[in-house]
């Protein structure tokens, strides 16, 4: 018999989290090609230095290489891709279809997001489906993998093996309910969130607090985003841009006073120290480093945070 | 017109539980194929399109979500706010108009009866319904079926919060 076997999915993402490590996980921009060499230059900055590696899945409503196709070329590699399903794009039908496809392209841990409005990209005029809502995708991944079947109640063969994800925003408003959804999309079936970035340190504090009063963090491991930030006018184009991304004026104007040529050197900085910050919060089980970009940072971030080396399993 | 009234959301809930009340003894005639299945969406359209701008989904849980209907999200959300709510309170997709959830949730703290239920997980719509009275379907039964498949969750018992 396989240790395998104790765990919800057996991957790289899950073991960490259930040894009890601090967990690192980024992102893969996802290329405009059609070339599967520039996945993996993409993905070779990132896979030594973290323990899974987000597909996104048309983030920001732009059209990219698909999240499950990227997810396919990363396991055929032997690393561990975390494959990013939004209900944007895809009704109940092809949603199901694409777990089962990653399940048996060796995807072994899945984040089901409701995913930005088509309106953020450059195809506003598409169609937008929101068939599911997250919390209701969520719940039917855990049902395909824990009862073995389709929501129609059709039985699967083989169910997959997922280790699910959710996302949270806890710096958006309303912030007395964001605990809530949180209990919400555990109850469904979450096995481990990934936040938004985290720029507003005091305001993740206290909602940690609400989070530990309910119990929800022994509940769902919980991964906080964190990222570099290029430049004080990169850090007002995404707060004014990027959809549920908050940036407080400290942040900015700290980058603002910041000599020219030292500014992407402060917003690594800042990025350490949020990092080292978010570590001392109780409940905080690993960071997701997002630098769109800017991939060629992440290693430093990382190793500069003293998260290196990385468990092998 | 009465779309004032969202800010009564104590009223509208009882309102609610008194329209319940008033429809159940006529069962026998609001039936799924029966012949006042028109008036009523007519009657549904116009009141509650007037009230709540609702977007005749067919199965309405407006009670479980705060007396603001859900479907007027531009992502159709049953379950709460996505994560693009601005600082502000407005919408990711609109600027100019506050969030439905945002709304949602202040009225459903106002709500002593119903407001509780902000926490249950709504099951995927049914598209079928669309179209059709909710009030002939909930006397039916047919607005709380779920998919075979599905299984329903007790929030507050499986996270014990």
């Amino acid at each position: 018999m396989n240790d395998d076997y104790e765990f919800k999915s057996g991957s790289r993402l899950e073991r960490v989290l259930k040894s009890g490590r601090f967990a690192v996980t980024s992102e893969l921009n996802p290329p405009d090609s059609a070339d599967p060499d520039d996945v993996y230059r993409a993905a070779l900055v990132l896979a030594g230095v973290c323990d899974g590696i987000n597909a996104v899945d048309a983030s920001g409503a732009h059209c990219h290489m698909s999240s499950v196709a990227i997810c396919a070329l990363l396991t055929r590699a032997g690393y561990d891709p975390v494959y990013q399903v939004s209900c944007r794009d895809r009704n109940r039908i092809a949603i199901q279809g694409d777990l089962l496809g990653a399940a048996a392209m060796g995807v072994r841990n899945v984040l089901l997001i409701t995913g930005d409005d088509v309106t953020a990209g450059d195809q506003p005029e598409a169609k937008r489906v929101f068939d599911f809502d997250s919390i209701q995708a969520i719940q039917t991944a855990k049902i395909m993998r824990d009862e073995a079947r389709f929501l129609s109640g059709r039985k699967l063969t083989t169910p997959p093996r997922l280790f699910l994800g959710a996302a949270a925003n806890p710096f958006v408003p309303p912030y007395n309910w964001r605990p809530l959804r949180l209990a919400k999309k555990i109850a469904a079936g979450a096995d481990f969130i990934q936040t938004q970035y985290c720029y507003d340190v005091p305001r993740f504090v206290e909602y940690m607090k609400r989070v530990r009063d309910m119990g929800l963090h022994e509940k769902a491991y919980m991964l906080v985003g964190v990222g570099p930030l290029r430049s004080d006018r990169a850090a007002e184009f995404m707060r004014s841009n990027v959809s549920g991304v908050v940036i407080p004026d400290a942040v900015v104007e700290r980058l603002r006073k910041t000599p020219k040529k030292k500014r992407r050197a402060e917003g690594k900085k800042i990025c350490v120290e949020i990092i080292q910050q978010i570590r001392e919060i109780e409940g905080v089980a690993g960071v997701h480093v997002m630098a769109y970009r800017q991939e060629e940072l992440v290693a430093q971030i990382i190793q500069e945070s003293g998260l290196l080396p990385r468990p092998k399993r | 017109m009465f779309r004032f009234l969202q800010n009564y959301p104590h009223f509208l809930e009882k309102m609610y539980d008194g329209m319940e009340r008033a429809i159940r003894p006529f069962s026998r005639w609001l039936t799924v194929n029966g012949r006042l299945q028109p008036l009523m969406v007519f009657a549904e359209k116009t009141g509650k399109g007037d009230l709540f701008d609702c977007q005749m989904c067919g199965q309405c849980i407006l009670h479980s979500t705060g007396m603001t209907c859900p479907m007027t999200c531009p992502k159709n959300l049953r379950n709460g706010p996505c994560g693009g709510v601005r600082l502000n309170g407005r919408c990711e997709v609109y600027p100019d108009k506050d969030c439905v959830w945002t709304a949602a949730y202040e009225r459903s703290l106002k709500m002593p009866d119903y407001g509780d239920e902000m926490i249950n997980i709504q099951p995927p719509i049914n598209k079928q319904l669309e179209g059709s009275s909710s009030w002939i379907n909930m006397l039916a039964g047919a607005d709380v079926v779920t998919p075979k498949g599905w299984v329903t969750v007790d929030v507050i018992e499986v996270t014990t919060i």
